[in-house]
């Protein structure tokens, strides 16, 4: 696992309260992770202090997944 | 009871009588305040009345891109905002018929506008903490509606509309969003009513007098508060009994 899928999972786990293995790269936050819609601002501001980027309103909208993130936060950082 | 020890508040509209005592009385009770309006001298005079614990950020709430760096300028002067009192409104009175766009849409921008992106701007600051107070000052009319106060009225019941939306959203964590409605309070702009107009609002009002901004800065204090941790969404009406709501 690279670096980033590893730092956006530990954030992912600790937020969201859920066990590491069911974090995988189709796990949908609100569907699978039992995220609500606040939840998933609270992980994208998370994400963009972990890692130092801004991520766009309109970016957010789409990170659905934590396969979603990290492929976004891979690009940007 | 009510002790704000070690928060930050950031007041809009503290160079008007009404900002200026919620930004006193906040501060009495411990809060280090932010003071903000368009006027700074009235600004830096409240606060070298209150000296420590008191920085001024001027800002004019007219002008958009301004309102999106007032929360970054207090977060910078005061370390967060934990309480925000959006107090600062405008008036441009016209008969519904006569009201001009312009009219409108200024006191709209002003009064609703400013106090959704300040609301926007500080609520990350007050999630991470898991902690905040918003408490947006509404009015009666925003309830009554009044004659020539078209778009004030209008702005005023948003402002009450705009809270309970975002006092659901962020109720689970630890935010509070409430107003408070004034009715006829003493302040510059009442003292500039001729007598006749005085005694025919007094008319309307039980308890037959003016109210005064302590009377408002109390009911801020209290929805600032950690007892009022259970308290959200709602509208304090401060009015002498002139509309119970």
């Amino acid at each position: 696992m690279s670096d980033v899928a590893a730092r956006v999972k530990k954030i992912v786990v600790e937020h969201l309260s859920v066990e590491e293995s069911k974090v995988t790269d189709n796990a949908s936050f609100i569907d699978d992770l039992g995220a609500d819609s606040l939840d998933t601002v609270e992980l994208v501001m998370a994400f963009e202090e972990e890692f130092g980027i801004e991520i766009p309103d309109d970016a957010a909208e789409n990170i659905q997944t934590f396969g979603d993130a990290v492929k976004f936060i891979s690009e940007a950082s | 009871m009510f002790d704000l020890t070690g928060k930050s508040a950031l007041v809009t509209g503290a160079s008007g009588g009404i900002g200026g005592e919620i930004a006193r009385t906040l501060h009495a009770a411990g809060a280090t305040v932010g003071l903000s309006g368009t006027r700074t001298e009235p600004l830096e005079a409240l606060a070298a009345e209150l000296g420590e614990r008191v920085y001024v950020l001027p800002c004019n709430l007219s002008d958009l891109p301004a309102v999106d760096a007032l929360p970054k300028e207090a977060v910078a002067a005061m370390g967060a905002v934990d309480i925000l009192v959006n107090n600062a409104g405008i008036t441009r009175d016209n008969l519904f018929m006569r009201m001009s766009d312009d009219e409108w849409q200024s006191v709209i921008d002003v009064n609703l506008t400013a106090t959704f992106k300040l609301c926007k701007g500080v609520l990350r600051g007050m999630m991470k903490a898991r902690w905040g107070r918003i408490v947006n000052i509404s009015s009666v009319v925003g309830a009554t509606g009044n004659p020539g106060q078209g778009n004030y009225a209008a702005s005023k019941a948003g402002m009450i509309g705009m809270s309970k939306s975002l006092a659901y959203e962020v109720a689970s964590r630890g935010i509070t969003v409430n107003a408070v409605a004034p009715g006829f309070i003493t302040t510059a702009m009442t003292d500039k009513l001729t007598e006749d107009q005085k005694s025919a609002i007094l008319a309307q009002v039980p308890t037959g007098r003016m109210g005064t901004p302590e009377e408002i800065s109390a009911a801020v204090l209290y929805l600032s508060s950690q007892e009022a941790a259970y308290v959200t969404g709602t509208t304090l009406h401060v009015n002498g009994g002139m509309a119970m709501l």
